[in-house]
């Protein structure tokens, strides 16, 4: 009896043998070799990343290390530092990285200072409902081009726009095209990357410890300051990363309402379309390249990009 | 079944003959139909059925923008060549893309034809095989930006100058100099527009040719370098009072409506939309001149489809289809003729030769002086582009 178990009797007709078809074949042959499995899974997407990102990434390092020809408009691939050097010593590109670094700067402050207390509302007094509202109410603007709202803008700040009716009765008037204009819209633009990481850190904040806060006699300000703001910090850091360096790389923002200034972004724009230099664009873009480096480098010693 | 094979392979033999035969005369006429050794060519061939055009927006209609706007289509039914058309955004970019090849017709600035020119990339055209070429304007006729030592190398399409705009209500009285936004500027500070490209360093020295003549400018692209410095600091000092650059005609159009500017440089369309909606703005060719465009339909020395492109030529400087093209883009047509299909000729001063002598066409700024000078060197276009970075700050 016990060896008719141990050996099912070959002849049964209870499961039917399945037919080799060719797609059983690799499937018994993926199912028994896991690394070969692994790495078809891993080739498309691995070769993405590489191909498409990285030699990308590259390419433009490497650019940046050529030149180009005045007459044809051709880049010759011949090594040389002259881009580089024009770059960090010339004085138009240390005034212009300053004053990007200073828009982008203002935009996440602007924006975090905005943020924190919608988020704070969203996370922890607002009914399952509102808060539903609030969190389309957000992503709302997501859903308009970039360029409606950069536009809207303009048309808001100009002479006579909705800005100066509002505050021209009150004596004030709009700021009209500059690197004010640049900041609110930049700010406005990028708000719902804000945000939405600070509302899912203050989500992790147990209301718990809110109420044990309070119990030990803290005001509400001790208790932001001393619970809440210590847990959030990695939060605000990674929504500070998508504002700052979204404002880093932009000039179609500044085209449209920055009047005479210029950033990063434009110069590499000008220099790719206008000039045809794309060494010499290659170059400037290693400046925002490079501040994210730090900036991400700096992040991640936070522990904020666990937050992402 | 033994003979197939055989029989097979002859003719792939043939086919094989037939094809390279095909490409050699194919490459003996890349230089143009009918051509000898590569010399113009005399008489046209059949067409090849399919053209392909390279053009700025606009200039290639086949009435899937607005159905309105179609001149495509009737070209097609009369030579049978489908045409497939391209747009680009700058010369730069017009430049690369006919390196690249594969197009037989380009609509080229004046400030890429040069370019096309000494590279090779265009051919000499043979004007008698084009008929409408008798009705254009002589004074478009070989010049610098389109014919090299009196040969011609393409059809001129239409032209236009970059005007001072005004706004009538702020400004008065009405100014007929560019010293409303350069030297007296600061009237109107923070008000003032300008292009947004490097290429605007040219008006400057339009302004400077009538205004400092000591710096003897001859031709505002050809700069050494203290002329050069000259524009630039011009154009530093215009910068403490202008209130944005353009480039985007629309972004000019809103900014002139509200107010937000009052003075700069313009093209004549601007006007004309402007006047559309009832604004108190108006145009003026000041009295130094003033920079300005003309356009030049040329075909690609390796054109593929010569006989095609040679049609095209034809039918866009045809009079009706010419009238169409430009009052489409806003510029004035070409063509004599083309005025008794557009009724805004006037407004475009079309045909007025003493209003075109005014205009310093765009020209690429090369390092030899395009004024012919041969003692120094001009600042070439690298130049110019970084100056314009460094004015902007």
């Amino acid at each position: 009896m016990t060896s008719s178990v141990a050996t099912p009797p070959s002849g049964r007709a209870g499961i039917p043998q399945p037919r080799a078809t060719p797609a059983r074949r690799v499937s018994v042959f993926l199912s028994q070799h896991a690394r070969t499995r692994l790495g078809l899974l891993l080739a498309a997407p691995l070769f993405w990343l590489g191909a498409v990102y990285i030699v990308a990434l590259a390419a433009l390092l490497v650019t940046a290390f050529w030149t180009v020809d005045s007459f044809t408009g051709q880049v010759r691939t011949e090594w040389t530092l002259d881009n580089v050097i024009n770059v960090v010593t010339g004085a138009l590109y240390q005034t212009v990285t300053l004053r990007t670094i200073g828009v982008a700067l203002l935009v996440t402050i602007v924006d975090i200072l905005i943020a924190l207390p919608i988020a704070f509302f969203m996370a922890k007094v607002a009914g399952p409902r509102l808060r539903g509202v609030l969190v389309i109410a957000i992503l709302m603007p997501l859903w308009a081009s970039y360029l409606v709202k950069a536009y809207a803008w303009r048309s808001v700040l100009s002479e006579g726009g909705v800005w100066a009716s509002l505050v021209e009765p009150i004596g004030g008037e709009s700021p009209g095209y500059g690197l004010p204009a640049v900041v609110i819209t930049l700010a406005y633009i990028w708000l719902p990357y804000v945000i939405l990481p600070i509302y899912a850190g203050l989500e992790r904040v147990p209301d718990s410890l809110l109420e044990a806060s309070s119990d030990l006699g803290a005001k509400t300000w001790r208790t932001i300051v001393s619970v809440v703001l210590p847990m959030l910090t990695p939060a605000i850091i990674a929504a500070s990363i998508f504002s700052f360096s979204l404002s880093l790389g932009d000039y179609i923002t500044v085209n449209i309402v920055g009047g005479t200034s210029q950033m990063l972004g434009n110069l590499v724009f000008t220099n790719v379309g206008a000039a045809n230099n794309l060494p010499l664009a290659a170059a400037i873009a290693l400046i925002p390249v490079s501040i994210m480096v730090v900036y991400l480098a700096a992040a991640r010693r936070s522990g904020a990009l666990e937050n992402l | 079944m033994r003979t197939t094979a055989p029989r097979r392979s002859a003719i792939l033999a043939g086919l094989a003959i037939v094809s390279a035969t095909a490409l050699l005369t194919a490459c003996g006429t890349a230089s143009g139909p009918g051509g000898d050794d590569g010399g113009l060519p005399t008489e046209l061939g059949e067409f090849e059925g399919s053209v392909s055009i390279l053009a700025w927006p606009g200039y290639v209609e086949d009435g899937s923008n607005d159905p309105a706007v179609d001149w495509v289509t009737g070209f097609e039914e009369e030579t049978g060549c489908m045409v497939e058309s391209q747009a680009y955004g700058t010369s730069d970019e017009a430049v690369n893309l006919v390196r690249a090849g594969g197009y037989d017709v380009v609509a080229a600035s004046g400030d890429a034809t040069l370019r096309l020119i000494a590279a090779g990339d265009v051919a000499a055209v043979n004007t008698d095989l084009i008929p409408s070429y008798e009705g254009i304007f002589g004074f478009l006729k070989e010049q610098a930006w389109n014919s090299v030592d009196g040969q011609s190398y393409g059809v001129p399409h239409g032209y236009g100058a970059n005007l001072l705009l005004y706004n009538t209500e702020e400004v008065s009285p009405a100014p007929t100099s560019w010293s409303v936004v350069f030297d007296g500027a600061s009237e109107y500070s923070g008000k003032v527009t300008a292009y947004d490209s490097p290429i605007y360093i040219a008006d400057a020295a339009v302004y400077l040719m009538a205004h400092q003549p000591e710096l003897g400018i001859e031709n505002p692209y050809a700069l050494d370098e203290t002329q050069f410095q000259a524009a630039v600091d011009l154009l530093k000092a215009q910068r403490e009072h202008v209130g944005e650059y353009w480039s985007d005609y629309l972004k000019e159009i809103q900014a002139f409506t509200t107010g937000d500017s009052v003075a700069g440089t313009t093209w004549q369309v601007i006007q004309n939309v402007l006047e559309g909606e009832g604004a108190t703005t108006a145009v003026v060719l000041p009295e130094e001149g003033a920079t300005g465009w003309s356009d030049t339909w040329m075909v690609a020395s390796e054109a593929e489809s010569p006989n095609c492109a040679y049609a095209w030529l034809d039918w866009i400087a045809s009079p009706e289809v010419n009238a169409q093209a430009t009052a489409y883009f806003g510029e004035a047509p070409s063509s004599a003729a083309a005025c008794d299909f557009r009724e805004d000729c006037e407004a475009f001063h079309a045909g007025d030769e003493e209003y075109a002598s005014q205009i310093w066409y765009w020209t690429t700024p090369i390092a030899e002086c395009v004024d012919g000078r041969t003692d120094v060197e001009c600042v070439d276009y690298a130049g110019w582009t970084e100056a314009w970075s460094e004015i902007k700050g």
